[in-house]
């Protein structure tokens, strides 16, 4: 389907668009944000950042409500930021404070906010999908009527707890959508080296699960395909899988010299598909916004960013006491 | 003699054995160009190739389960797990089938295997990127357990490892990987089950493993200021377990500490603490036996809380006062 014809088909007001323009330069904003930060040694620990990839994150999340549910991943800033998640409280986690997202306990790959059903990043690969079938069993035995979105990499497709999931979310015909943020790479392992097949969408099939591959950097495509899994998972007609090609960016964490790769490829990803650039002309072209908006958009991320580190730096560390709690509730 | 870091010891160790012995191979998630999550097999892949420095997908149930295969029929697999934390996901065919296998078939069959395992705290990775749960692998009959505290000992102690016919768990601390130490180039080997003292002294015994025996280590230098003179035996393996080592250092000294990092409930140091409790050492004691180990509670992220959370130098210092008093 055409952009045109997929915009009109989608049929979303100006301000939900611009919304999640704004939420996927405000993806970009953070995590450039906290590249700067790791660099200047403010952050310890490591971090995984989804630039690059901001339209699968707030694509996914737009056709779902605050009750709706999503699992995350080790690279889950631009989920938790999609799904509502408080970004002065992410900030604060990062840096390891007491008004952090998590006490200053979890730091960047545990990131959880129950109020917005982001039911946590997760370090663990592929550890997300069956706790979000566990959630979505929930939705169905108790009739709460909300669906679970899973997000994983197409690295996490060829852990046993992926193929696992998938098949027990479909013999239970789950409310469940299996969300692949296929961005070409594991850490260093290239999707066509670490499987042997044409597409990640080939793997739901095997389980009796309707399942498509689509383009992830452009949004529009990624609202379509959520919101139509969103549908039959609420009518009961359980799980979907949807396999999104986008591209990280950066490295996989900190460390990584990116030698699996060639310089040319990224170039070609930042070139010529990057999200916010593609969802941008969309928009511009609809005459939903025009450049100057879009400056005043970036403008304003980079202040309600430059806001969060400051509530960040300006909060304490966790005293040493809460060393020994919220161990058992 | 020449300082090279313990990262480097461990690669070279491998790679001396891989030029030995052509069924000996690497197997592990980004230990090709990427080097691996640590970047201890840098450069391997270059030299061995694709077919023995084996680059897998992420899915350690399968790659733990291949190892285990391979071993049986023939082969001698080193597998690295990128951070000991994953091991879980592979526990079934390292607790239900390589440990069982050979007892389970008469003495029939042998795995040859060794699993790395880069493990510990100290790097901010927070809880599930952090643990020490080389305890859990001490408790199955069928494994051994290696625990290196510095570089010499992790080059000769992981070429014993490859070279042993049953599958062994090789605990690597991460925050070790960079410390450098004097180990020779050529090829040798330590035993595995024998302890070695890092310090001799003849007031306080610590019985330290892994990273802990650099503190203990540091810490009784310290501790000489103030004329306590304390010894320090680091066991090096943990299964099979060097006791008379530790039986006559206490017998030596008649006070004893113990300290590791993990979670000191249930930890490897309990059994350490119950070996000289049940031994004839037991008359030889000064003073209860004291624990250092790490807090009861999950690593966490923020730096501070993650140092509290596992025993310090001056944890080590403060305990050995604690026990001339008694
Ligand atoms: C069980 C497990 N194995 C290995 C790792 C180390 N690791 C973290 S992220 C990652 C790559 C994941 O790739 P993918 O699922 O494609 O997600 P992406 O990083 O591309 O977003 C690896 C190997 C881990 N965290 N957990």
């Amino acid at each position: 389907m055409s952009n045109e014809l997929l915009f009109q088909e989608l049929g979303l007001d100006n301000q939900d668009l611009k919304k999640m323009l704004y939420d996927m330069i405000l993806i970009r904003k953070f995590e450039e944000t906290l590249k700067q930060l790791y660099q200047q040694g403010k952050i310890h620990g490591t971090m995984h950042l989804c630039i690059g990839q901001e339209a699968t994150a707030v694509g996914a999340c737009f056709p779902l409500n605050n009750e709706d549910k999503i699992t995350s991943t080790h690279r889950g800033h631009g989920h938790s930021i999609a799904k509502g998640t408080d970004v002065k409280k992410m900030v604060a986690e990062l840096f390891g404070k007491v008004t952090g997202h998590c006490k200053g306990k979890g730091g960047s790959m545990h990131i959880a906010d129950m109020t917005v059903g982001n039911l946590g990043a997760n370090g663990i690969v592929a550890a997300g999908l069956p706790l979000g079938v566990g959630a979505a069993l929930t939705s169905k035995m108790k009739e709460l009527g909300y669906v679970v979105l899973c997000f994983f990499g197409d690295g996490a497709t060829n852990e046993g707890a992926f193929h696992e999931s998938l098949n027990l979310a479909s013999i239970w015909k789950l409310p469940v959508i299996f969300f692949c943020e296929n961005n070409l790479y594991g850490m260093s392992g290239s999707i066509t080296e670490m499987t042997n097949i044409e597409s990640i969408a080939v793997r739901g099939s095997s389980y009796g699960i309707p399942s498509e591959t689509i383009n992830g950097n452009n949004i529009l495509e990624v609202i379509k395909a959520t919101q139509d899994a969103v549908e039959r998972a609420k009518k009961g007609e359980g799980p979907t899988l949807i396999e999104a090609e986008t591209y990280r960016w950066e490295g996989h964490s900190r460390s990584d010299a990116r030698k699996y790769r060639t310089r040319e490829e990224e170039k070609e990803w930042k070139k010529e598909k990057d999200p916010i650039e593609v969802f941008k002309e969309i928009l511009i072209s609809n005459n939903v916004i025009n450049e100057n908006e879009f400056i005043e958009l970036n403008e304003k991320a980079q202040n309600q960013m430059k806001e969060a580190v400051e509530y960040a730096e300006n909060s304490d560390d966790p005293s040493i006491d809460t060393l020994m709690t919220d161990i058992y509730a | 003699m020449r300082e090279i870091s313990y990262s480097e010891a461990v690669k070279e160790a491998m790679t001396q054995v891989m030029r030995e012995d052509n069924d000996v191979f690497i197997m592990g998630e980004d230990i090709g160009v990427y080097g691996g999550a640590f970047g201890v097999t840098s450069g391997m892949i270059d030299e061995f190739g694709p077919e023995r420095v084996r680059i897998t997908p992420i899915s350690e149930a399968a790659i733990s389960g291949c190892a285990v295969g391979s071993a049986m029929t023939g082969m001698r697999p080193i597998l690295e797990i990128q951070f000991s934390d994953f091991v879980v996901i592979a526990m079934d065919n390292i607790v239900n089938q390589a440990a069982k296998m050979r007892y389970m078939f008469g003495g029939k069959a042998k795995v040859p295997m060794v699993v790395r395992l880069p493990a510990g705290s100290g790097a901010g990775f927070a809880a599930q990127h952090s643990q020490s749960l080389e305890a859990w692998m001490t408790h199955i009959p069928g494994l051994k357990v290696v625990q290196p505290s510095n570089a010499y000992d992790a080059k000769g102690l992981l070429k014993a490892a490859i070279k042993d016919d049953n599958p062994v768990l090789f605990y690597e601390h991460k925050m070790l990987y960079n410390l450098k130490g004097d180990v020779p180039e050529e090829s040798y080997e330590i035993p595995l089950g024998v302890a070695d003292i890092k310090r001799e002294g003849k007031d306080i015994t610590i019985i330290a493993t892994g990273m802990m025996v650099n503190h203990a280590v540091e810490a009784a230098q310290q501790l000489e200021q103030e004329g306590i003179d304390v010894e320090v035996i680091d066991p090096r393996t943990l299964v099979p377990l060097d006791e008379k080592a530790i039986l006559e250092s206490v017998k030596k000294t008649g006070r004893v500490l113990v300290v590791y990092e993990a979670v000191k409930r249930g930890g490897f140091g309990t059994e350490i603490v119950s070996l000289i409790a049940e031994s004839d050492a037991f008359d030889y004691l000064d003073a209860p036996i004291l624990r250092l180990g790490g807090v009861e509670a999950p690593i966490p992220y923020n730096p501070k809380l993650e140092k509290a959370a596992i025993p310090q130098v001056s944890d080590i210092y403060q305990k050995c006062l604690e026990l001339m008093n008694k």
